[in-house]
């Protein structure tokens, strides 16, 4: 049995505006990130939780197991050794979860992209990634930035079904 | 508003019985239709830390739990029978009635009552069953060739208290 | 709080003690070996290169010889030479606590199926340093208790730090190359 947050809807107009902007404002308002750290980006990925950067006031208070935490945050490089726990732990997160690739190395490999036979070049090889943030290690404003441009990307969904297809294909015919 | 004399007691305690479990079984049902529900064989193992499971999640549980909890149910029991007693062995009219020989009556049974059971907690006392038992140190069966002093020579050389009397 | 100035930490051993080390460890391994000790050239630490059947023996002696007590293997490393050459090395790192001193001992092995006899049962630390050695060249340790791979998956191909090391197109699945 789908839930009703599984669903589509076709009608229902306002209704649909208003739960969408509910529902996307209390995901984004609430983001738990998974205690991810691999590497040095960990570190700074630390030090955006200390009281100087704070993302508790982005309302992200990190927990440890996946099955509480909404978002991923990679920060590190990411290993072939490693990969399989990876994808075990993002297999393991509840919808909705978002997956932030933080730093270099998980974006492309980073400075291991030309030797590194035992780097995985870029997390997303591995699992889906929504926000990119560069850097090496990017520092704790730009990991908030990337946290707010996860924001945007939440703001933007709707359980309404999509249409553009339809009315792309539509104008076309006509 | 429900008069009390109309319905009884017990039908009041059964009434908040149920609506209790229907409010929480209401909040559960609501959640089960609105949450999303998308099983996969990885997403339902055990959480090991990305690992495969391994091993059994049952552990063994450590009987000292029970034996601790067997014995404060004992003297829980014996502090309930203190309660009641209180009140009666304080009570004023039958201790004037009895012309003071109540209170010694009632203290004296009471001092017996709990020497019984005392010889009970000694019991438990002595046989260890008090104890929490802590793990003794292992040391490691590595056998050095080296003599101690020489390693007490570089600990008294490296050492923070000797080197500022030194200084 | 002041600083302690007084005990300046010593890496070294003073110079005039150098010369005493390295003259009682070559004359420890001629004695144990039956040959002249050869001496790494310019070394710091004093390095010797021991043929390959005399490792645990002279290990043993300096572990246990009152004049050098080596209690501690801070480092087994290996070396590739190439293919061309043939051979490859392990060095073991030894460093003595009492007497503040360390040696390099090098063993020369042929880079094809090199084998070496496994130093766990002297010092445990070697357990894990020549895990990471085979890891990487490929060199088995005899009588080593667990002999796998520390560093790469259990199950990788080929050994990287070999100077022909080629890496595969995917690992289970993946694309390796950038």
């Amino acid at each position: 049995m789908k839930g009703l947050l599984d669903q589509q809807f076709e009608q229902g107009g306002i209704i649909i505006t208003k739960i969408d902007d509910l529902l996307n404002w209390s995901r984004l308002s609430s983001l738990f990130p998974m205690t991810f750290g691999l590497a040095c980006c960990a570190i700074e990925f630390m030090s955006t939780g200390t009281t100087v950067y704070d993302m508790d006031r982005f309302g992200m208070a990190p927990r440890a197991t996946p099955r509480q935490a909404d978002v991923m945050i990679v920060s590190g490089t990411v290993t072939f050794k490693m990969a399989d726990r990876i994808k075990q732990l993002y297999e393991q997160m509840a919808e909705p979860r978002y997956v932030i690739s933080m730093g270099s190395c998980s974006n492309c490999g980073g400075p291991y992209w030309q030797h590194g036979y035992h780097v995985v070049k870029g997390v997303d090889r591995i699992i889906p990634v929504d926000v990119y943030v560069p850097g090496c290690p990017p520092r704790p404003e730009a990991l908030i930035g990337g946290i707010l441009k996860l924001h945007e990307k939440i703001r933007n969904e709707s359980r309404a079904k999509p249409t553009a297809i339809e009315k792309l294909t539509g104008q076309q015919n006509a | 508003m429900l008069d009390s004399h109309s319905v009884s007691v017990s039908t009041q305690i059964l009434l908040f019985l149920v609506g209790g479990i229907l409010f929480i079984a209401l909040a559960l049902l609501v959640s089960r239709l609105i949450r999303p529900n998308r099983p996969n064989q990885q997403k339902l193992t055990s959480y090991e830390s990305g690992e495969a499971p391994q091993g059994e999640a049952w552990v063994h549980f450590n009987i000292r739990f029970y034996v601790l909890a067997l014995v404060f149910i004992l003297f829980e029991v014996e502090i309930v029978f203190m309660f009641p007693w209180a009140v009666i062995f304080a009570d004023q009219e039958l201790n004037a009635a009895t012309d003071g020989a109540w209170g010694w009556f009632a203290f004296v049974e009471m001092l017996i009552f709990i020497v019984i059971l005392v010889f009970g907690l000694i019991y438990a006392w002595r046989k260890g069953h008090l104890d929490w038992v802590k793990s003794t140190p292992t040391t490691a069966d590595v056998s050095s060739p080296v003599p101690p002093d020489l390693y007490q020579a570089i600990n008294t050389r490296y050492s923070s208290r000797t080197s500022k009397k030194e200084s | 709080m002041k600083v302690a100035q007084s005990q300046p930490l010593l890496k070294n051993l003073p110079a005039n003690k150098m010369p005493e080390l390295r003259a009682i460890v070559n004359d420890l391994i001629t004695h144990v070996t039956g040959t002249p000790a050869v001496e790494i050239m310019n070394s710091t630490p004093p390095g010797f290169v021991i043929p390959k059947e005399h490792l645990i023996s002279v290990c043993h002696q300096l572990h246990q010889h009152s004049g050098t007590y080596f209690d501690m293997l801070s480092n087994v490393t290996g070396v590739d030479h190439g293919p061309e050459t043939g051979t490859m090395e392990v060095l073991y790192h030894l460093y003595s606590i009492p007497f503040h001193a360390s040696i390099v001992l090098k063993v020369i092995l042929p880079r094809e199926g090199g084998e070496i006899e496994s130093l766990v049962p002297i010092w445990k630390s070697a357990n894990w340093l020549e895990r990471e050695v085979f890891d990487m060249f490929g060199i088995r340790f005899i009588n080593h208790p667990d002999l796998r791979r520390i560093l790469m998956p259990a199950d990788w191909i080929g050994f990287p730090l070999r100077k022909d090391y080629h890496h595969e197109e995917t690992y289970r699945g993946i694309k390796i190359d950038y």
